[in-house]
């Protein structure tokens, strides 16, 4: 009875401080709302039109949604890698950080099923996926272990901050004991959702651009630089606009973590480059296609060497330790690299699976707007629900909202 | 739709060919006028007022809830109210592969009822199981085949295939002479006279491979081998996330991006719950060796239309069958043999 009326205070006490909050936080959740909106709106005509309304063919079935999808589970995945260092290893430093990451998690795996859902032909038919209602194809289908984990993960992503924020609303000091175990689960079922759905693609034999032992282990390596490379810059952001304090030495050991994972994610690369092109196989078309193009078929060529150029460039920048530790320059490296990467985990791993086909054709994909407005509505969504998270769980830290006894 | 959906020049061997006009049976001229009913919406659309506005309403996520409010409206008539029990129970109808007889019996009784209420027509929906001792295979001969495509014309008869999109089971590879087999450099969607100098043809389609990629990576076992080695889908379990068109190596799956479109008077009526019914927009289908044909002990559309006798379709255990006589005494291959998904589709020359 307690607890509920604590929960039942927490909320209303967080609906407060949500709907509560500078000029420039209303502008910025009404431009959220208003793009959320018309991604709604295009994804109703998706629906009524059918995936006709995308760029998806049967050539090339797979697209923007399915690329997106990708990368967001790496950058689920790789925020909540700090939590381990916060939370076990007693390192101050990171536990601002953590929260800020979990909530970021949560964020990137909403999104996920959002593309999820989108890329569906027959959502109103997904009850057929549920377990024991439906039917569930697990093992045999990696999607089903996708479906399981990330889930799972999202369930230990929502328990985990929302145990440790309950305490600190009543005042309270979180018992390690609870939640130290869930902390550990989660670090591995974060390597978990990433390799699975890597598998998702690297299982299919029909498809040898996907078809390769690298490609978990590369996801991984990405993931963890573009995730944290990412919460360095929401870090930045709240550091600038709210009173939650970062230190400087939390900013720099996640871009220890950044560097470290786009350096090894570069030798890959590199390792990847050198099988495709040292000695072509019939296989290396879909690699020609992706970097060279093929019969003046070049849609992805400006795409992947901006994103080469950028992730080549951060790398360099980040490896030497004095322009790491200049933050200005330190903000612009995670943003290319985290752009970098989007292009490189998304698009230009998904939409060269399918070229060429099965039979060698050569068929391009462009997304359509609909697809692209679908697209961006979910990233406004993913943005909206992070910033609801953050400012609460801010305030919560920073004890603005603490439960009052009557 | 295009008023002209054959693309391809074909033999006329005593071939009698319908209009040559347009697919909706109107003159050229006013089909643009006439938006037909097809596929998924001869079997549910209305021809009520409340149902345009419950469609839009519900946008298919609330297909369900808006069936209730049909049903249990006092205002509607009986028709509809059949109409909307019967998408009910469709909706939630569990997945065909787990279906007792009683139950596959109710779900074809419902979708022939459906139709008819729509259309006043009685289609023929079968959901004959595999007969004991059948293992169907297939064999095509190179030197034979001429690229007519009159077989791919014949199976999208077959099968109801959505003619706007011209969607097509079968791709026939036209292949230069002296350059082997060589799928990159050959052209699947070719419209000049054929033969061809200097090209030889070959026809791909579903392999019905005995250890199928696209089976294993279902996330709902919407599709499945049956006993007879037909892999089928259940169209109405299919969520539509085309994991196991990423899985195919042989492009054997297509996908109905939007609504299919079939003009009722084209209509096959002699249809299978796992081979030619109608489709919906959202799902997979596939060549299923024309299982509505095949489990009658016929030939499939293809092989019946073939002129050029390239093609041989058959029971692979039945030793006196012609596809026994080709596998035994011809130098037969299969494609992507390194890749272990066993297809029951041979190739081989004279």
């Amino acid at each position: 009875m307690k607890s509920l009326k604590v929960v039942g205070s927490l909320i209303k006490d967080s609906l407060a401080e949500i709907t509560h909050g500078s000029r420039a936080y209303h502008i910025w959740m009404a431009i959220l709302t208003f793009v959320m909106l018309f991604g709604m709106y295009n994804y109703g005509i998706q629906l009524e039109q059918g995936l006709s309304a995308t760029g998806m063919t049967d050539r090339v079935s797979w697209g923007l949604y399915i690329s997106n999808f990708t990368f967001l589970v790496g950058v689920a995945a790789a925020a909540v890698m700090l939590v381990l260092p916060a939370y076990v290893l007693k390192n101050i430093d990171f536990k601002q950080a953590v929260l800020i990451g979990e909530g970021l998690a949560v964020a990137a795996l909403l999104m996920c099923l959002a593309f999820v859902v989108a890329d569906m032909g027959g959502p109103a038919r997904l009850w057929h996926m549920i377990p024991v209602i439906g039917v569930f194809n697990f093992p045999n289908s990696m999607l089903t272990w996708d479906v399981l984990v990330l889930n799972g993960y999202l369930f230990i992503n929502i328990t985990v901050p929302l145990y440790i924020l309950i305490m600190r609303y009543q005042g309270k000091t979180p018992n390690p004991k609870i939640y130290i175990p869930g902390v550990f689960i989660s670090v591995f079922w974060a390597v978990a959702i990433h390799m699975i759905t890597a598998f998702l693609y690297q299982g299919l034999q029909a498809r040898p651009f996907w078809n390769n032992a690298l490609l978990g282990p590369r996801f991984l390596a990405s993931a963890f630089a573009a995730g944290p490379a990412l919460i360095i810059l929401v870090l930045a952001v709240i550091r600038k606009f709210t009173e939650f304090k970062v230190p400087d030495n939390t900013i720099k050991k996640i871009s220890l973590i950044v560097t470290v994972a786009a350096q090894i994610n570069l030798i890959m690369l590199i390792s990847e480059l050198f099988k495709e092109f040292y000695a072509p196989t019939h296989h290396s078309i879909s690699a020609v296609y992706l970097f060279f193009g093929i019969e003046g078929k070049v849609a992805l060529l400006p795409w992947i060497w901006t994103s080469i150029t950028m992730n080549v460039i951060a790398t360099t920048v980040l490896t030497f330790h004095k322009l790491r530790s200049n933050f200005k320059i330190l903000y612009v490296a995670c943003g290319m690299l985290f752009v970098a990467i989007w292009i490189e985990k998304g698009f230009g791993l998904i939409v060269p699976g399918f070229i060429p086909g099965p039979w060698g054709k050569i068929a391009e994909y462009t997304p359509t707007f609909v697809e692209i407005s679908v697209t961006i509505g979910i990233w406004a969504m993913g943005a909206f629900i992070f910033t609801i998270l953050a400012k609460t769980g801010i305030a919560i830290e920073l004890g603005k909202i603490v439960y009052k006894k009557k | 739709m295009s008023n002209n959906t054959k693309k391809w020049f074909s033999l006329n061997l005593n071939r009698t060919k319908k209009s040559e006009a347009c697919g909706c049976g109107n003159n050229a001229s006013s089909c643009e006028e006439k938006t037909p009913k097809d596929g998924y919406n001869q079997v549910m659309d209305v021809s009520m007022s409340r149902r345009s506005a419950f469609k839009k309403l519900t946008a298919g996520l609330l297909i369900g809830a808006g069936a209730v409010s049909t049903s249990c409206s006092v205002i509607s008539g009986d028709e509809s109210k059949e109409k909307s029990a019967i998408e009910w129970d469709e909706y939630f109808k569990g997945n065909y592969k787990l279906m007792t007889d009683k139950e596959k019996n109710e779900t074809v009784n419902r979708l022939v009822r459906s139709y008819e209420l729509r259309t006043g027509k009685k289609i023929n929906l079968s959901s004959k199981d595999a007969e004991e001792d059948v293992l169907f295979g297939y064999a095509f001969n190179i030197s034979k085949c001429q690229g007519y495509m009159d077989c791919v014309n014949a199976c999208i008869e077959e099968n109801n295939q959505d003619r706007a999109s011209q969607m097509q089971y079968i791709r026939i590879h036209e292949m230069e002479d002296g350059k082997g087999f060589n799928f990159e450099e050959s052209d699947d969607n070719y419209y000049h006279e054929v033969p061809a100098e200097g090209h030889f043809y070959m026809g791909t389609q579903c392999f019905h491979c005995d250890n199928p990629p696209c089976v294993e990576v279902c996330p709902v076992q919407a599709t499945w081998k049956e006993k007879d080695g037909i892999v089928v889908i259940d169209y109405d379990w299919c969520v539509g996330c085309r994991y196991c068109m990423a899985a195919c190596p042989y492009d054997g799956r297509r996908f109905n991006w939007k609504t299919p479109e079939v003009p009722e008077e084209e209509v096959n009526k002699n249809q299978h719950y796992l081979g030619n019914r109608l489709r919906k927009k959202g799902v997979m289908e596939k060549c299923t060796f024309c299982i509505q044909r095949s489990r009658k002990g016929q030939n499939p559309a293809c092989v019946e239309a073939c002129p050029t006798g390239a093609r041989t379709f058959g029971n692979l255990l039945d030793p006196d069958s012609t596809i026994r006589w080709v596998l035994e005494n011809k130098k037969v291959f299969r494609l992507k043999e390194d890749l272990g998904t066993e297809p029951k589709f041979w190739y081989y020359m004279d």
